[in-house]
């Protein structure tokens, strides 16, 4: 309990510690990871699900996506890595560029391309495996079963995901053991052992308690140093805290996309406005 | 509103508070559990009893019109029957009582009296006694002996002793030794050579068949052959030799004993599994004989048509059959709900054959065992044996019923249970675990490989358990497909390639309905049924044990997650 309230207290929100220099972020100054052009989604039966979204996300910032439930944030987030794919009969019309490659193009390996996006869902996922074989699972699939190799890995990403202090001296029982927010930091740093180049947060706190989410916002900020991180919340406080950049979509569609200082001080269109102060969603 | 406590219930309250309904589940509950544990007993009680050395009576039975006579023998039950029936029946009887009781005695000696089971009125039996000099010997042919004994022989000349049951009991373990030694070169060693002598002459043949041989190839190989098989011949004389010897020495004792009609009865040594005095034993002495015969009916071959000895063979015939059979069934099973549920699309097509599995569990058995006949044994079988085994045609050696067709023909059986059940487990893997994986780089394959089926595995164990109660209960296609009354050897043994799947074997379900229902001997055979149900319940039951042990083993592992 003695740590959790110093996290907390280390932890309270303030602009200069989060990494905000205070300087205007401007997207046109950023370097580019994600590019999205145009992009339309169809569900099965022909509704559609995303209308015409263009968007760049800047690399090694933290993006945020708001939105009512349902405004089609986290499919556009699972547009990223390909995860509709599995959803039958869904159809995409449109580019997301990584590097300037298309991923829907031919011959991309839905595969390889996860192994560079990352993503970590709302609810924790972890196997029902050890804490080892959870982080290592990625490692595995990759053919890396040198135990030397995979010890270091399995640290590093434990440490990356402030965890390993919490487990490394049972990293060999079941991850099904641990607390809701120890196996949400336990899929991050799963996630992140495999080191990709995008990580791809689906509500990754929604499930979790206060001290829990505070500890995940911790480290989204300590992550974004590596890795250019998108993440969906319905949590219009937690896009503030943690975000660079805030993208804010309504009814499928893009409606505002600015840094999270503008989009949360002076937003440009009337709809962001009525969401951000809490007339509607 | 007032609380009144004394009211009387209404029967709609009543049925509303849902006590009724408790009732009925509860009495549904007890009735199972009840009717479970009396058939159990029931099994147990008349199975178990048969083995325990009762008493030996002896009486007077005079029946009005007939000579009076003495008998002896073990009594197996007594009922009351209506007088009707046995004034009916011719019999003599003068009473009030509208019910008579009779019993019935095993009186056993087959061969002095000609039936070994007699039904006697218990009005007319006097002079009841149970002496203790009265042996019963369970001998390897006519069945029970039950009488006095006279003397001990050798070489036909009696042997002069103080105690002819000790000198007897010394002898039969002599005999009992001897019958180890020449079964062990009968079934081992001459059953090894007969193997070895028969695939020489497989191969001799196959010589023959074999056109595209040069002839200067074929005369060394057949001179191979006939060299092996000199060798053979060598040997096998000499066993012989060693076997006419164990015969002339294991036919050296016999004993003179006197039946109860007063006919002496000269007995070999050689014919006899054991004898006792069972009117003279405490009851630790019998216990222990109790315990031996029971052993014996666990590990022993089955004699006199089933009838006596014990069912170890079919015990045998039953598990491996099992076992081959969820070898079988549990990959094939677990790939095809595989391919149903993870990579067929979901459509009108993939909904109907799921369908078309469902129902196939419940395509009567013996439509299973024709097909287990026709395609399997004369369509695949004889294929096998054209192509395979050439040289014993006509011979069958797999165009023939046999353990592999058997467990085949109930793998197919069992085989929607299997897919059912795992489909089932893979609809219950949480669709975000498999998201999971693949946001990792996994591909579908390796999703299911690592996480999907060991998660899933808990389900198929649950297919397996439901797989082997109901092939280890099934009986009807077994006729048709390998199952016979009487093997002559196991399907495992010594011999290269020692477990032979073309062999036929015995099974217990089919050995429960050959004794109680195809036996020369019914009376004789009727406990043996009921020991051997119980036994099946029994196997059944551990079978199934150990799979819940390994599913729950599973299941702690791969505890599924709250999602």
């Amino acid at each position: 309990m003695t740590r959790d309230k110093t996290t907390v207290k280390t932890h309270a929100i303030d602009l200069e510690t989060m990494g905000r220099s205070g300087q205007a972020l401007d997207i046109a100054n950023e370097e580019i990871s994600l590019s999205v052009e145009n992009l339309n989604l169809f569900y099965e039966g022909g509704k559609q699900a995303l209308h015409d979204i263009s968007l760049d996300i800047p690399k090694q910032r933290v993006t945020a996506f708001i939105g009512p439930s349902g405004c089609g944030k986290s499919t556009l987030l699972r547009c990223f890595n390909r995860m509709n794919d599995l959803v039958d009969g869904c159809e995409i019309d449109g580019k997301i560029l990584l590097d300037r490659e298309d991923i829907y193009q031919r011959g991309v390996d839905a595969a390889s391309l996860r192994r560079r996006i990352g993503m970590v869902f709302q609810k924790p996922n972890p196997f029902p495996k050890t804490i080892y074989e959870n982080v290592a699972y990625g490692l595995r699939i990759q053919g890396i079963n040198k135990k030397r190799v995979l010890d270091e890995a399995v640290e590093k990403s434990l440490r990356q995901a402030a965890l390993w202090d919490e487990v490394k001296d049972r990293l060999h029982d079941s991850a099904l053991g641990m607390s809701g927010g120890q196996q949400q930091r336990l899929v991050i740093a799963r996630t992140v052992a495999i080191e990709p180049e995008v990580l791809l947060l689906d509500e990754p706190a929604s499930a979790l308690d206060p001290i829990s989410t505070l500890k995940i916002e911790e480290l989204i900020n300590e992550l974004k140093s590596k890795y250019t991180i998108v993440i969906v919340t319905h949590n219009m406080q937690q896009a503030a805290r943690v975000s660079d950049y805030t993208a804010f979509l309504y009814m499928g569609k893009l409606i505002e996309f600015d840094s999270t200082d503008t989009l949360f001080t002076n937003p440009a269109q009337k709809q962001t406005e009525d969401y951000i102060t809490g007339r509607y969603g | 509103m007032t609380l009144d406590k004394d009211k009387k219930l209404s029967v709609r309250d009543w049925v509303r508070n849902g006590d009724p309904f408790i009732w009925i589940n509860a009495a549904a509950v007890s009735i199972s559990v009840v009717a479970v544990i009396g058939i159990l007993v029931l099994l147990a009680v008349r199975g178990f009893g048969h083995f325990w050395p009762s008493n030996v009576l002896e009486a007077n039975y005079a029946q009005p019109g007939l000579a009076a006579q003495r008998i002896m023998g073990e009594i197996v039950e007594t009922e009351s029957i209506p007088l009707e029936q046995l004034l009916s029946a011719g019999v003599k009887i003068e009473t009030d009582k509208a019910f008579v009781d009779r019993t019935l005695i095993k009186q056993g000696n087959r061969d002095v009296t000609g039936t070994d089971f007699v039904w006697v009125i218990e009005d007319f039996i006097g002079d009841r006694k149970y002496p203790e000099a009265i042996m019963t010997i369970e001998r390897r042919e006519w069945g029970n002996f039950y009488g006095y004994l006279l003397g001990v022989k050798e070489q036909g000349q009696p042997v002069q002793t103080d105690d002819n049951w000790a000198e007897f009991q010394r002898r039969i373990e002599r005999a009992l030794d001897l019958h180890g030694q020449i079964e062990g070169i009968e079934k081992g060693a001459i059953g090894a050579i007969n193997y070895e002598l028969e695939r020489l002459r497989l191969s001799e043949r196959g010589l023959d068949l074999n056109k595209g041989l040069s002839s200067a190839e074929r005369a060394t190989r057949m001179a191979d052959i006939n060299a092996d098989r000199a060798v053979l011949d060598q040997e096998y004389s000499v066993l012989q030799k060693q076997l006419a010897e164990l015969y002339q020495q294991i036919n050296r004792d016999s004993i003179t004993a006197k039946a109860i009609n007063g006919a002496e009865v000269e007995i070999q040594l050689a014919m006899v599994v054991h004898a006792n005095q069972p009117n003279g034993m405490g009851l630790g002495e019998k216990a222990f004989a109790y315990l031996l015969k029971f052993w014996e009916f666990l590990t022993d071959e089955p004699r006199e048509a089933n009838t006596e000895g014990g069912i170890f063979p079919a015990i045998f015939g039953t598990v491996m059959m099992v076992l081959l059979m969820s070898v079988m069934v549990t990959p094939f099973g677990v790939v095809a709900a595989v391919y149903l549920r993870e990579y067929a699309k979901q459509g009108v097509l993939t909904r109907t054959v799921r369908i078309a599995v469902n129902n196939l569990a419940g395509v009567p058995s013996i439509v299973y065992g024709v097909f287990g006949l026709g395609f399997f044994i004369y369509f695949l079988g004889a294929e096998i044996d054209r192509v395979l085994f050439e040289a014993a045609l006509p011979a069958p050696t797999f165009g023939t019923p046999g353990l592999l067709w058997a467990s085949l023909t109930l793998a197919l059986l069992t085989l929607p249970v299997v897919i059912v059940a795992t489909e089932e487990g893979l609809a219950r893997i949480p669709r975000a675990l498999r998201e999971g994986s693949l946001a990792l780089g996994a591909t579908k394959a390796e999703t299911l490989w690592r996480v999907v089926l060991p998660m899933a595995s808990p389900a198929m164990m649950t297919g397996l358990i439901l797989a082997v109660a109901r092939a280890a209960g099934e009986v009807a296609p077994l006729m048709l497909v390998g199952v016979v009354k009487l093997a002559p050897s196991l399907p495992v043994d010594a011999n290269y390639p020692y477990l032979h799947l073309d062999q036929k074997f015995m099974h217990l379900g089919f050995h429960i309905y050959d004794v109680g229902f195809q036996s020369p001997n019914v009376e004789a055979a009727r406990p043996l049924v009921y020991a051997t149900a119980l036994l099946l319940v029994v196997i059944i039951a551990l079978l199934n044990f150990s799979a819940v042990a390994l599913r729950n083993h599973l299941r702690e592992k791969y505890k599924s997650l709250e999602m």
